[in-house]
């Protein structure tokens, strides 16, 4: 695989072997504007990360490169150390087990909440494959185990379409539970939700952290302080400042991007 | 769709082992018992009782139901891939009259020496045009089981290619829309053509036989029929089986949200391809059994009106319920016949009228009213007879 062997050099002090993603001088740009400018983020399996900046810092564009949905113009994204994940289409990049979940909430609105967290089970995607798939035993256990982790069991036959909108937020993050993914992209998880809503999924993600690698995109700096996480923060396409949040929120230049000069 | 019950205490509907027809909804069950009572009792009635009779179908009303049924063929397979899918294909009639054309070259080579210029080899318009021999891809079509294969393969491949450019280019909604009718227009236009070799605008017509009987004769007619009603029932096992299983599923999701099942990592392209060559193939069985009732087949029938028509035979009916899909192009063409022989002008207008009164008062179609309106008389005679099969739990779709 090439960038195994383009990624030695690129990344010279870094140790990518025990990385679950290793992302190095990734440049994207869109008819000239630079939404990504050889930026480097480095994420250790069993991590939680919070990925804080202002709009158009590159938090979407960064999650779009690491999903397959945009190609980088330069750089390296590599899974678990190895896997060029450049090269791979979002499907593929989906079934090595990383899940992604959307700024908006986006579930299958006229599925029931089993059905939808039934379809994102881990397995076999292929067309012919689903024409006779049938849910056994241990995939049932499995849809009452997530639906009971994201306090959904109770609306399980509703349809998904009429939840409410932190409902709708926790099935999809099921969704992405039940496949056990390593690394878990989770775009604004508590894009407007009630405060107790907000408690409530700060709760659930501390639950899943540990087990899974999880990297979170957030304005919100309450819910990332009850995160209680390493933070990184972006600006114009590159990495500003990292720490606690204590550090990053001291730190001048974070303040000067988020409040002006 | 938009039953938001729930009850007390919610028992998971996943993988109730249950019979297919106890799975199946209202609509669909009256649809299959109808279609196939519909394949008996309408021959029977037309052969067996005296012309006095008020029950006596006489065949010329046959044939037309007959052609009713190839269009509730045609939208059933509209209704999979738009009702399922979001595809919304202008161009469905292309796949309607390939069928067709395979059917009708079928025909045409059956005539032999009984053409106008008596050649065994040529149809009539091939020796007008001055040509000395048979173009390779009229091989084969003298046979009956060649040219049923074509009926099916000609529509699936071009669906599968056409399809495979415009699902892997991810090319959805209007723009998806937009080049299957420039797909239809085209073949319309290459079918105008002499030198294609299909007849140019006057298509193939005159048919003498088929497998050996005359076409004319009521014995053809009502088998022509009864197959229509058969095939309408079989595209509809189908269509609810592949609806019904995890792939039906996908189908949804992939309607409502296409980025979602992407990023879980479904394959959408596969997914949409299958639904489409499978609803071609149906469209193409479709035009196959509507050529030999109507006896004519020409370019005309790949207008882009015809298409469009087939739209909205669906969304009168009732989009994404199969059942509902069949019901408008019968109601429809039903209303069609009828306006055309008594107000020929008000006709078009009552369509396009039609289509904007369900677009803003129906958007679920008859079949989303029906259901609604029968609850109303709940314990009355259809509650009684939908309760025959009614299992506790409706179905949860």
């Amino acid at each position: 695989m090439s960038g195994l062997e383009r990624a030695p050099v690129a990344g010279a002090s870094q140790t990518f072997a025990d990385t679950i993603l290793y992302v190095d001088g990734v440049t994207v740009s869109f008819d000239g504007f630079r939404a990504l400018n050889n930026l480097s983020f480095v994420v250790a399996p069993g991590e939680m990360r919070a990925v804080i900046g202002p709009n158009g810092a590159g938090k979407t564009t960064f999650m779009d490169c690491v999903t397959g949905k945009t190609k980088p113009d330069k750089g390296t994204v590599l899974f678990r150390g190895t896997t060029d994940l450049t090269k791979m289409d979002e499907a593929a990049i989906t079934q090595l087990g990383i899940g992604r979940k959307f700024q908006k909430p986006t579930v299958f609105e006229t599925h029931t909440v089993e059905t939808n967290i039934e379809l994102a089970l881990a397995g076999n995607r292929s067309v012919f494959t689903s024409l006779f798939w049938r849910p056994g035993t241990a995939e049932k256990a499995r849809i009452d185990e997530i639906l009971e982790i994201v306090g959904l069991s109770d609306r399980r036959t509703m349809l998904a379409g009429a939840l409410s909108h932190g409902q709708k937020q926790w099935l999809e993050i099921g969704m992405l539970l039940v496949q056990d993914p390593e690394l878990l992209f989770l775009d604004e998880p508590v894009a407007g939700m009630t405060d107790a809503e907000t408690e409530q999924t700060a709760i659930l993600l501390r639950r899943i952290a540990g087990k899974q690698s999880v990297v979170v995109v957030e304005h919100d700096m309450e819910f990332i302080r009850a995160l209680g996480v390493k933070v990184t923060v972006l600006h114009e396409g590159s990495v500003l400042a990292e720490g606690s949040i204590d550090y990053v929120q001291a730190d001048p230049k974070v303040i000067e991007v988020y409040l002006g000069r | 769709m938009t039953e938001t019950s729930s009850s007390p205490v919610p028992a998971s509907t996943l993988g109730t082992p249950r019979s297919f027809v106890a799975r199946m909804d209202t609509g669909g069950r009256i649809l299959l018992v109808l279609s196939i009572a519909a394949a008996f009792l309408v021959p029977m009635s037309n052969a067996w009782l005296p012309a006095s009779s008020a029950f006596q179908i006489p065949t010329w009303v046959l044939s037309l139901l007959g052609k009713y049924l190839c269009y509730a063929l045609l939208a059933l397979a509209l209704d999979l891939v738009w009702g399922f899918c979001g595809i919304l294909s202008l161009g469905h009639g292309a796949f309607f009259a390939l069928g067709g054309y395979a059917m009708g070259m079928y025909l045409m080579r059956q005539i032999g020496t009984r053409g106008v210029y008596g050649n065994a080899e040529l149809p009539d318009f091939m020796v007008f045009l001055n040509w000395k021999e048979l173009p390779w891809y009229w091989y084969g079509f003298e046979h009956f089981w060649f040219a049923m294969l074509m009926v099916l393969l000609v529509p699936g491949v071009l669906a599968l290619v056409f399809g495979w450019f415009a699902f892997r280019s991810r090319v959805t909604g209007v723009y998806l829309s937009i080049i299957t009718q420039a797909l239809t227009y085209a073949l319309l236009l290459a079918f105008f053509r002499n030198d294609m070799g299909f007849g140019g605008n006057n298509g193939l017509t005159d048919f003498k036989d088929i497998i050996g009987f005359d076409i004319q004769s009521d014995g053809v007619r009502r088998t022509l029929f009864a197959s229509s009603a058969l095939s309408l029932a079989l595209g509809y096992v189908i269509c609810r089986l592949l609806v019904t299983s995890k792939f039906g599923r996908v189908l949804v999701s992939i309607r409502d949200a296409e980025s979602r099942a992407r990023f879980l990592g479904y394959r959408v392209e596969h997914y949409k391809l299958l639904a489409f060559v499978v609803s071609a193939m149906m469209a193409g069985l479709a035009g196959a059994l509507y050529v030999p009732q109507v006896g004519i087949i020409n370019p005309s029938e790949f207008s882009p009106a015809n298409s469009i028509e087939a739209v909205i035979w669906v969304a009168v009916g009732g989009r994404g319920t199969l059942y509902g899909a069949a019901l408008g192009a019968l109601v429809v063409n039903f209303a069609k016949s009828w306006f055309t022989g008594a107000l020929p002008e008000v006709w078009l207008y009552l369509l396009g009228a039609l289509f904007i009164c369900t677009t803003l008062f129906l958007p679920r179609g008859i079949a989303g009213v029906v259901p609604r309106l029968f609850k109303r008389f709940d314990g009355g005679l259809v509650g009684l007879i939908s309760g025959l099969w009614r299992r506790p739990k409706e179905d949860a779709r």
